[in-house]
Parts: structure tokens; C-alpha cells; sequence
């Protein structure tokens, strides 16, 4: 029960400071997750997110679900995701209800901004920290940059460079698996 | 039933949508077509307010839609229906994974994954910092150089780089300082 209500109020706070999509859950994800539980690592965190960006729905979501099976069943994995939805569910009721202007705000707008500039920090040293833990020789930085290129220059779908990568990944180990 | 049909619209969406929150976008104006509960520009009005509020962006779009149909309960059941089949899906995969977790195939293949997925969040990292520190879009525009940089925002940024690097501080106080930072200051502008 104590896990249950510990992945709760994570999940909560990962769904209150999550801004501008799945991958910016991230470094509150790598906090609490993997720095302070010692619930996960580096490397399951980065398995769960390439897992959940090719199953159906939103990323954050299906991120959520696989943490919280892999700690406590199915169970766990319901808790994570309504706790992850909640604070939306409450957020967003209250704006439709009362904030029809809500995004004309200015003093929202310009708080707005200053976090922009704080999760692109959190995100860039999120990857660096990812990078030094998962990217373990030139095959994963070639798939890393080939990726990131694709992605950033093109209008690709990541499903796709997920399932390149894994064929990719499975061909160099099976290969290179043969020789030593 | 409004609640029911709620439920089970966006439970199709998101059973649809494969790759984050934006892909339920062509999801949701279809389903506004096809039922009247809202057009177009709404879905674009539901989508600034989604990007620019705590929380996965579907989830939010869900909630704002279903609020928009049928109020709270309406909020609540078109929410239910999104992740209901992500936990569903999920939860297969996560068991099979278990299963298969020690096999080398399943191996190999995360060991492909784990580069590609940092390199997604790294592509994610750009499309923000294109945008809030940099400005690459008003550069392209005007060819100055001095347009590239926000440099209101080099500086919280360079700030909150060498705090990150040098104490303990939560992600989150970071934010809600940058907030404030961001009411006083007034970066992008």
C-alpha cells in the first residue's frame, strides 16, 4: 500500500510539472524514479519511453503504465496513470470553466516563458546524463545522432526510427555477437 | 448516453494515435466533424491551452474536449477513454516483456532502442531551445545575427545550468523560479 501511495503522489507531481509534452516528465522522472527511489535506471527509464512511443497512445501516458507495472502489477500501473492524469483533469477543468482567455493572459504568458527556458535546460542536461549512462559505444552514437538528425530535419514518424533503431540494434549484436 | 459515447470516442483515439499526445490531433478534428461536439478552431483553441498547461498535451486535449461536451463528468469520461486502452496495451506488452526479458532477441533489440530514445528526447530538447533561447525561426526571417539569441533567456539559462550542476535543487523549484523569473523579466519579448 505504501508503494501504491508513493507511486501516487510521484506520478502526481510528474503530471503538475510536466510542460510541453511526454519527454519533458523526464527529468522529474529521473529525480524521483532514479536518483531518489533507486525504483529504476537510467537504462529502464530510456526501455520504458522507446516501448511507449510505439504502443498505442499518448507517451507520457503508456510511460507512466510501464513504471508503474514493473514496480507493482497492474495495480501499480493504474495508480501511475490516474495519478499522472489528475492534476489535468483538474487544471484543465478550472480554465475551461472560468479562463475562457485563459492563454491571452499576459502575467501566464511571460511565467510561461521563463519555464520554456527551464525545461529546455532540464531536458538538455536530462540528455547528457542519458547519453553518459546508455550510449556505450559508436554503434549507439551513430543511431543516437541518426536519430536526433532524422527527427530535428525531416517529418519522419519516431515510430518508424524506433523500429529502424531495434532492427538496427538486434543486426549489430547479432553480428557482432557471432565473433566474439 | 453522452458520457458513454464520450468514453468510447476518444477510447478510439486512443487506441489510434501511436507517437504522443500531437498524434491525436487528426484523431480529434475527424471526431469533431463527424459529431458536431466541436469544429476546428476550437480543437486549435483546446490545443494552445493543452501546450502551455501542466500535463501530457493528449490527456489535457481529452479533458478540455470532454469538458466542452458534457462538463466535469464529460472531462472525466473522455480522459478515461484515452488511457484506457494505453493501460490495457501496456500491461500486454509489460507482462510479455517480463517474460521475454532474459532473451537475447529482446535484448539486442533495446540495445538498438536506448541510443534511438535519447536521441528522440535529445530532437525534443532541440524543438525547445529553437524556440525559447534561441529564436531560429525570426532568424531565418531576418538574417541578424543578433536576432538568433534570446539573451534574456542565455542568461536563466546559463544560471540555471551551473545550479543544476553544482547543488542538489529539485526540478521542480527550478520551474516555479523560472516562472517567477519569467513574470519579472518577460523573455521572447
Amino acid at each position: 500500500m505504501r508503494e501504491l501511495i508513493i507511486l501516487f503522489t510521484t506520478f502526481f507531481k510528474i503530471g503538475l510539472f510536466t510542460f510541453g509534452g511526454g519527454y519533458a516528465m523526464l527529468p522529474i522522472l529521473q529525480r524521483e524514479l532514479v536518483e531518489k527511489r533507486k525504483w529504476a535506471t537510467d537504462e529502464e527509464i530510456l526501455n520504458y519511453i522507446a516501448i511507449g512511443q510505439c504502443t498505442p497512445g499518448v507517451i507520457a501516458v503508456n510511460t507512466a503504465t510501464f513504471i508503474g507495472s514493473a514496480r507493482k502489477g497492474a495495480l501499480g500501473g493504474i495508480t501511475a496513470t490516474l495519478a499522472l492524469c489528475t492534476p489535468s483533469v483538474i487544471i484543465i477543468t478550472v480554465i475551461a470553466a472560468f479562463f475562457h482567455n485563459f492563454s491571452d493572459l499576459v502575467l501566464v504568458q511571460r511565467a510561461f516563458a521563463g519555464v520554456r527556458v527551464c525545461v529546455s535546460v532540464l531536458i538538455i542536461s536530462a540528455v547528457i546524463k542519458l547519453f553518459r549512462s546508455s550510449v556505450k559505444d559508436h554503434w549507439g552514437v551513430l543511431i543516437f545522432l541518426a536519430v536526433f538528425l532524422l527527427m530535428t530535419l525531416t517529418e519522419i514518424s519516431p515510430v518508424i526510427l524506433i523500429v529502424l533503431s531495434g532492427a538496427a540494434g538486434f543486426l549489430v549484436r547479432f553480428v557482432g555477437g557471432k565473433k566474439k | 448516453m453522452i458520457l458513454l459515447r464520450l468514453f468510447g470516442a476518444f477510447f478510439m483515439v486512443g487506441l489510434m494515435s501511436i507517437g504522443g499526445g500531437l498524434a491525436t490531433l487528426p484523431f480529434l478534428y475527424d471526431l469533431g466533424a463527424r459529431t458536431g461536439w466541436f469544429n476546428a478552431g476550437d480543437v486549435l483553441d483546446m490545443l494552445a491551452i493543452s501546450e502551455s498547461t501542466p500535463g501530457a498535451i493528449g490527456v489535457n486535449m481529452a479533458t478540455f474536449a470532454g469538458y466542452t461536451v458534457s462538463g466535469v463528468p464529460g472531462g472525466i469520461a473522455a480522459t478515461l477513454g484515452l488511457i484506457t486502452p494505453s493501460i490495457i496495451i501496456v500491461l500486454i506488452v509489460a507482462r510479455l516483456l517480463n517474460k521475454f526479458m532474459e532473451s537475447s532477441a529482446i535484448q539486442n533489440t533495446l540495445y538498438g532502442l536506448r541510443p534511438a530514445s535519447v536521441g528522440l528526447i535529445a530532437a525534443a530538447g532541440w524543438s525547445v531551445v529553437s524556440t525559447t533561447i534561441l529564436n531560429v525561426n525570426l532568424f531565418m526571417e531576418t538574417k541578424a545575427l543578433v536576432n538568433l539569441v534570446d539573451f534574456k533567456a542565455v542568461i536563466l539559462a546559463v544560471i540555471l545550468f551551473f545550479v543544476m550542476r553544482f547543488t542538489k535543487l529539485h526540478p521542480i523549484i527550478l520551474l516555479l523560479a523560472s516562472a517567477a523569473a519569467g513574470m519579472i523579466f518577460s523573455f521572447g519579448s
